[in-house]
């Protein structure tokens, strides 16, 4: 380590702000960037999934 | 050789090898990029000219890479996509930008927040802060002109044409900028000297631009897969992962 | 090359008969450059120090706002349709099209450039950089902005979306022609500006028809 206590490392001679800033919004890029594809996947199939369940339904129902 | 590249425009064969490789890679490239993170934080020394603030170029420099790097990846799937008509270039060209877009606005951020410290303002009109805000603007216009087509075939192959148009323009307008930037460089700004950077330091981030890279990786796999599924969706096989069939 | 000539007269007599589209970006020019003057004030140093700039950076949207038009009509009539399936290699008609569309906004732009020079205390010095940037220069802009009504002239409304697509790739031609102006205006040397400039139209006249064609054939398919 680096710096003598964990208020020295949080607060980098007063540069902290900037640097946890930047690592904050790097963060939080990168989380929506693996956030976004996962939940357009997921309600892509979802739709799908009821759209196709309705289709059998209503196949089924004809039948009889 | 040519069954590989046959199966890679297979977007059923993709969707299930890349299911397959996306928890390593994204795995090791969360453990590279903590690994380097931590160590780039906490345990790389201070540098003496600028302190602490010099903790921002592990983000920084791995995110402008990465963003230089995304567009000639979205460059070349574009190219395949024109020149064999390969539907999975199309995908991956299409998935290219939006995750090069946030790259690029990432660099372009840590930087702003990076020069506060160093040089006393939030922008400083320097060549590769400039290169940058250009690049950025490069990729809007390929997201533009995608989301203004309604035939998103058409859509690909106008943005696969516009992109290497970009890229064969990037060089000369890194070069002119730079060119410029020298012509105004003020005398009291003096940016820092890649070169003397030293081995306790660029230890860390080459973690963190390997960490980086794949972390684009993974995006990128995500983003295709998530078009894949929207674009295949009258095939069976989507339709029977819709109603969690395995295959 | 009879084909490229023939081109190249169809084009000039068609917009010779719509004098009004072939004046209007002229006086978008000139009214934009009168703009500045009123923003940032009358004082002949500041408007001195800015005038490169100004003109240069007017010239730009000038040539961006003519573009849209460049294909559009074309596509309307379906002359365009006709160029596509036509014997004649799509590249000779897409540049014939272009030196014509340069002929009457890119040209008559240099030779107004003086005269608003004058307008805004341009030293006298860089007078001659002005006409010879611009006048190279603006060959590369109407063959840039082409590409980008190529991609767009499928689309109900291209406007903004041609600027947003071309504008960062007109940083060089931007950088190194008032680059030029302001040397001259400095009493350096401005020649291998000038240079520059004329290698990057030679790129653009050799490439962006390639481009254009390309964005022609996605454009007209849609």
């Amino acid at each position: 380590m680096y710096f003598d206590s964990f208020a020295a490392f949080l607060h980098m001679d007063g540069h902290g702000v900037f640097v946890w800033s930047v690592y904050g919004s790097a963060v939080l890029v990168m989380s929506l960037l693996s956030y976004l594809p996962l939940k357009r996947k997921k309600s892509t199939l979802a739709a799908l999934a009821s759209t196709l369940e309705s289709c059998a339904l209503s196949n089924s129902s004809e039948s009889h | 050789m040519w069954s590989f590249f046959h199966k890679l425009g297979s977007p059923r064969w993709f969707y299930q090898i890349s299911g397959r490789f996306l928890p390593w890679i994204s795995v090791t490239a969360v453990s590279l990029l903590v690994v380097g993170t931590i160590w780039g934080l906490a345990f790389a020394p201070e540098d003496f000219k600028q302190g602490n603030s010099y903790r921002i170029m592990f983000v920084h420099v791995p995110t402008a890479m990465v963003a230089l790097v995304g567009y000639y990846v979205m460059a070349a799937a574009g190219a395949v996509s024109l020149i064999w008509r390969m539907k999975m270039a199309d995908v991956v060209m299409r998935s290219c930008a939006p995750i090069g877009a946030a790259m690029t606005f990432l660099a372009l951020l840590s930087g702003a927040i990076w020069g506060k410290p160093t040089w006393g303002t939030w922008w400083v009109w320097d060549a590769r802060i400039t290169s940058m805000l250009v690049l950025l603007f490069l990729y809007l216009g390929v997201i533009a002109l995608y989301e203004a087509y309604d035939n998103k075939v058409a859509a690909g192959r106008a943005c696969a044409v516009l992109s290497l148009v970009g890229m064969v323009n990037i060089p000369i307008i890194y070069k002119s900028v730079d060119w410029w930037y020298s012509l105004h460089q003020p005398a009291s700004i003096k940016l820092t000297e890649e070169s003397t950077i030293h081995s306790s330091m660029l230890q860390p981030l080459l973690f963190t631009a390997a960490g980086f890279y794949l972390f684009y990786a993974t995006a990128l796999l995500l983003y295709i897969r998530a078009e894949l599924v929207f674009r295949e969706q009258n095939t069976r096989w989507v339709r029977d992962l819709a109603l969690g069939k395995r295959d | 090359m009879n084909f490229f000539i023939a081109t190249l007269r169809r084009e000039l007599q068609i917009s010779a008969r719509r004098r009004v589209e072939l004046t209007n970006p002229l006086f978008f020019f000139l009214m934009v450059v009168a703009m500045f003057p009123l923003g940032v004030g009358p004082d002949p140093t500041k408007l001195a120090e800015l005038a490169p700039g100004i003109i240069w950076i007017v010239a730009l949207l000038a040539t961006l706002l003519a573009a849209d038009g460049l294909f559009r009509t074309d596509a309307e009539d379906g002359c365009l349709e006709q160029l596509l399936v036509s014997h004649q290699p799509l590249y000779v008609s897409v540049l014939a099209k272009l030196c014509a569309h340069w002929l009457v906004t890119g040209l008559p732009l240099t030779l107004c450039a003086p005269l608003l020079g004058l307008m805004l205390q341009l030293p006298s010095p860089a007078m001659t950089a002005l006409f010879g940037s611009l006048l190279i220069g603006s060959g590369v802009l109407s063959f840039l902005a082409g590409i980008g009504a190529g991609l767009t002239v499928g689309l109900a409304r291209g406007g903004m979306l041609v600027s947003l697509l071309i504008l960062p790739l007109y940083v060089p031609v931007l950088i190194f022609g008032s680059g030029a102006v302001q040397a001259a205006g400095r009493g350096l040397p401005f020649e291998s500006h000038l240079l520059i400039l004329g290698a990057m139209l030679l790129l653009a006249v050799c490439l962006s028809p390639l481009a254009i064609a390309a964005g022609l054939r996605i454009s007209m398919d849609n």
